[in-house]
């Protein structure tokens, strides 16, 4: 395949952008998509440059197709993706739930927008539930909530790798605010970089005469028995929680000695972020968790930083009315650690926001 | 340099995302942080159009801000649209083609400037190198880059178009120019008060 | 006892099928298997197959299967054949399938001119959740949710399939309906869907008049009756469009 950026470099683009070069970086073979804003963009570069590299596009008919289609083309054994925004994430749902239960390295990526319903086409994250636990499963998907152009880049890259190595369909959750702005990253080729892609290979139309060193694949997805269901649900649960410690990521700042600790994930953490240096300059002890993997969750790593630090309090900051609580507070069961929240949906959040509110509960 | 935030709206056409974008870009290649997001709507092009930049030495935070340095509303309807951007700290500059409805303004503001931006533009250059004039204004307000740096980006976007009809690229930087210049009296006037 | 031969492409382990007495299913799925046979496409076929009794044909087949959901059989055999265009794709599905919940991805398929082929079974009903009325169903035939017979006021007229990908689909689609009943023009109906594959011409579309007597609650004769009398003077057999000659009506 040919190689897509020769030579790592700086470059200054929108995140939709960044996430088209990365998926083409990654080896992505074709993409499947329908127009939402705010992920257009990804589209545009993608069917701008995929043709230059040989690679495929389909336009579809609706965001339940371009999933579908996904989940044939990594069936087929190519590396493809789709990516969408809002209620084309609630019409995907279906898909997913087919990767999740034929465990097909899918891979999409999440522009959220404001909702319920179509809600505002510029920001939020208030598609955490639907993208960590959507569906008629039980949420064995992996998930990444990125924060900055560079994430994007090195997310959509890991994620291709992160859906073949495990077959959990995988997920890079961004925002509006990320895909329209522009900041600068660095782009560079996986392999130039050491890392290894894992290579695609097909679920059906297998190499050989079926009945003569082969035997047909029959992909299962609808079961006669509970029992085999159960047996089936169970097997990709135990599977999921063996792999979650190598999966999850995460990052944390002035924990050691926080009095408060302030959580966001996404591109709030950058505000947190911000708070927490402005609060320690006013002698406010703060610390700054943050779950780059939102499914699976950094549960265990929380409760070392809850114990560690000896926290009074701790502060969920989020673009959505508790959806990114509700994850926390269930990886956490048990914590006595008193929990407040600022809860903003479909609004940015700036450290100012978050600087006050701290101040307020103190 | 420390963060400066900058909040530029008009109607769609009125180029307020492109001197964001070119501004961003000039920034960038002046080794600084710049983040730069358009305000988007369901519009395509009618309504109000607002573009958000911050430019600094160091990382940037949050995309969005609640209060800028520099706010500039290029229509009427774009006043009150942008007004909540402006506190004590905040230039709040409007076109004076058009008289701002006093209840609209800001409340708090450090300065409210009427720039002539349209007026000289079409009197002395082009109508449609307006849009130059007012981002030589940004920078002279803000000094967020040199000229030289936002002509290199200029150059960038529209250098195919200028290699045809080299007298739009000095139109272009005459326009910068003069925007520049403007708000260089403009803040002389402040200190003069 | 001597079984009848059954075709090469079949999977044995999986005989006997698990379709009521009486289905037209395994009809349309033999002639599938011979079709298949005769092509030589065992190995590089991949059939995908809708949720309804068509799952029941899952791994009926010697040949890589999938089971899809309600409906998006046709996206999934579309992603297939756009990554791997060198492998035939067969989207199986009934009537509530292809007209209803999935009537979007059908008829997007069949205006992109995809080069897959379906192959869709009539049997005006939807047979495995019990006998609802299907897209298909005939004015005053009565079914769970139609018992007093479906009235075309409130729910218009029946769905004709093979018109409309005719009407769609542009030179080189192949489209055809067919029925149980005939057995070896239904045959040739979908061997030429496939060989339009194999050409590489456009979408192929073959619609199969079918039998359900669990649902229709008839008997053997008035099972046929209502195949032949009612539903093939409804829904003419014949070809609608085929760029391999001269079309058969």
């Amino acid at each position: 395949m040919q190689k897509v950026i020769e030579k790592a470099g700086k470059a200054f683009l929108t995140g939709n952008e960044a996430a088209a070069w990365a998926a083409l970086a990654a080896g992505a073979e074709i993409m499947f998509g329908y127009p939402i804003t705010p992920q257009n963009e990804i589209m545009h570069y993608w069917t701008r440059l995929a043709p230059k590299y040989g690679r495929g596009f389909l336009q579809t008919e609706d965001e339940i197709s371009a999933g579908f289609t996904v989940c044939g083309a990594v069936q087929a054994g190519k590396k493809a993706f789709t990516a969408t925004a809002g209620p084309g994430n609630t019409l995907m749902q279906e898909p997913f739930s087919m990767a999740e239960a034929m465990r097909l390295p899918l891979v999409a990526i999440i522009q959220q927008r404001g909702g319920p319903s179509s809600g505002t086409v510029i920001y939020s994250q208030q598609e955490v539930t639907l993208t960590t636990f959507g569906g008629n499963g039980e949420g064995h998907r992996i998930v990444y909530s990125t924060a900055s152009h560079q994430e994007i880049y090195d997310y959509v890259i890991k994620a291709f790798n992160t859906a073949w190595k495990y077959r959990f369909p995988t997920f890079v959750l961004g925002d509006g605010y990320q895909a329209k702005m522009r900041e600068p990253l660095v782009m560079y080729d996986p392999e130039e970089k050491g890392m290894e892609m894992v290579k695609p290979y097909p679920l059906v139309g297998l190499e050989g005469k079926i009945g003569e060193g082969r035997e047909p694949q029959h992909l299962c997805n609808i079961y006669s028995m509970e029992e085999e269901l159960y047996e089936v649900v169970m097997k990709f649960a135990a599977e999921y929680e063996a792999i979650a410690p190598e999966v999850v990521e995460y990052e944390e700042k002035n924990c050691d000695d926080a009095e408060i600790l302030i959580l966001a994930h996404g591109v709030v953490s950058r505000a947190a972020d911000d708070a927490v240096k402005a609060l320690r300059a006013q002698g406010i002890k703060a610390g700054y968790f943050r779950p780059i993997t939102l499914r699976p969750f950094p549960g265990r790593q929380l409760r070392e930083v809850i114990a560690k630090s000896g926290a009074k309090k701790m502060l969920i900051a989020e673009s959505a009315y508790g959806q990114f609580d509700r994850l926390v507070k269930q990886e956490i069961y048990g914590e006595t650690i008193p929990i407040y929240n600022l809860f903003m949906p479909g609004v940015g959040i700036i450290d100012y926001d978050i600087v006050n509110k701290v101040k307020s509960i103190l | 340099m420390g963060l400066i935030k900058i909040a530029l709206a008009g109607e769609g056409g009125q180029g307020v995302q492109s001197i964001a974008e070119i501004l961003a870009e000039a920034a960038y290649e002046e080794q600084k942080q710049a983040i730069y997001i358009p305000n988007f709507g369901v519009e395509q092009r009618g309504g109000v159009s607002i573009a958000f930049l911050q430019v600094s030495e160091e990382r940037i935070g949050a995309p969005k801000f609640n209060k800028a340095d520099v706010v500039i509303a290029l229509s009427k309807r774009a006043v009150p649209r942008t007004a909540r951007y402006s506190d004590e700290n905040t230039i709040f500059v409007y076109d004076s083609s058009f008289t701002p409805e006093e209840e609209e303004l800001p409340k708090e503001a450090k300065k409210i400037i009427g720039l002539p931006a349209l007026d000289t533009a079409s009197r002395e250059l082009h109508p449609r190198v307006f849009n130059m004039i007012i981002m030589g204004a940004v920078i002279g307000f803000t000094g967020i880059v040199s000229l030289g740096s936002a002509k290199y980006a200029l150059e960038k976007k529209l250098g195919a178009k200028f290699e045809k009809d080299p007298k739009l690229r000095e139109l272009n930087h005459k326009a910068l120019e003069i925007g520049w210049n403007m708000a260089q009296e403009a803040l002389k006037e402040e200190v003069a008060k | 006892m001597v079984l009848p031969a059954t075709p090469k492409s079949w999977y044995l382990p999986t005989k006997p099928h698990k379709f009521c007495p009486g289905c037209g299913h395994g009809i349309v799925l033999k002639a599938l298997g011979e079709a298949i046979d005769e092509l030589g496409i065992q190995d590089k076929t991949v059939f995908g197959c809708d949720i309804g009794c068509s799952l029941l044909s899952w791994n009926f087949f010697a040949c890589d299967s999938i089971q899809t959901h309600h409906g998006r059989t046709t996206p999934v055999m579309v992603g297939i054949k756009r990554a791997r265009p060198e492998l035939i794709t067969i989207g199986y599905m009934g009537d509530g399938g292809g007209y209803s919940i999935g009537s979007q991805h059908l008829l997007n398929a069949a205006v992109r001119n995809e080069k897959i082929t379906v192959i869709l079974v009539n049997n005006t009903n939807y047979g495995m959740t019990g006998g609802q009325m299907a897209p298909t169903t005939l004015p005053g035939q009565k079914t769970e949710t139609t018992p007093y017979g479906r009235d075309p006021e409130i729910t218009g007229y029946p769905t004709k399939g093979p018109e409309f990908v005719a009407a769609l689909t542009s030179d080189g689609a192949y489209v055809a309906r067919g029925t149980v009943s005939k057995y070896k023009q239904l045959k040739r109906f979908i061997k030429n869907a496939l060989q339009n594959q194999i050409e590489g011409n456009g979408f192929s579309f073959v619609e199969a008049l079918s039998t359900c007597p669990t649902n229709w609650r008839t008997n053997a004769q008035q099972t046929w009756s209502f195949l032949e009398d009612e539903m093939e003077k409804y829904f003419p057999v014949g070809e609608f469009k085929s760029p391999l000659g001269k079309g058969e009506k």
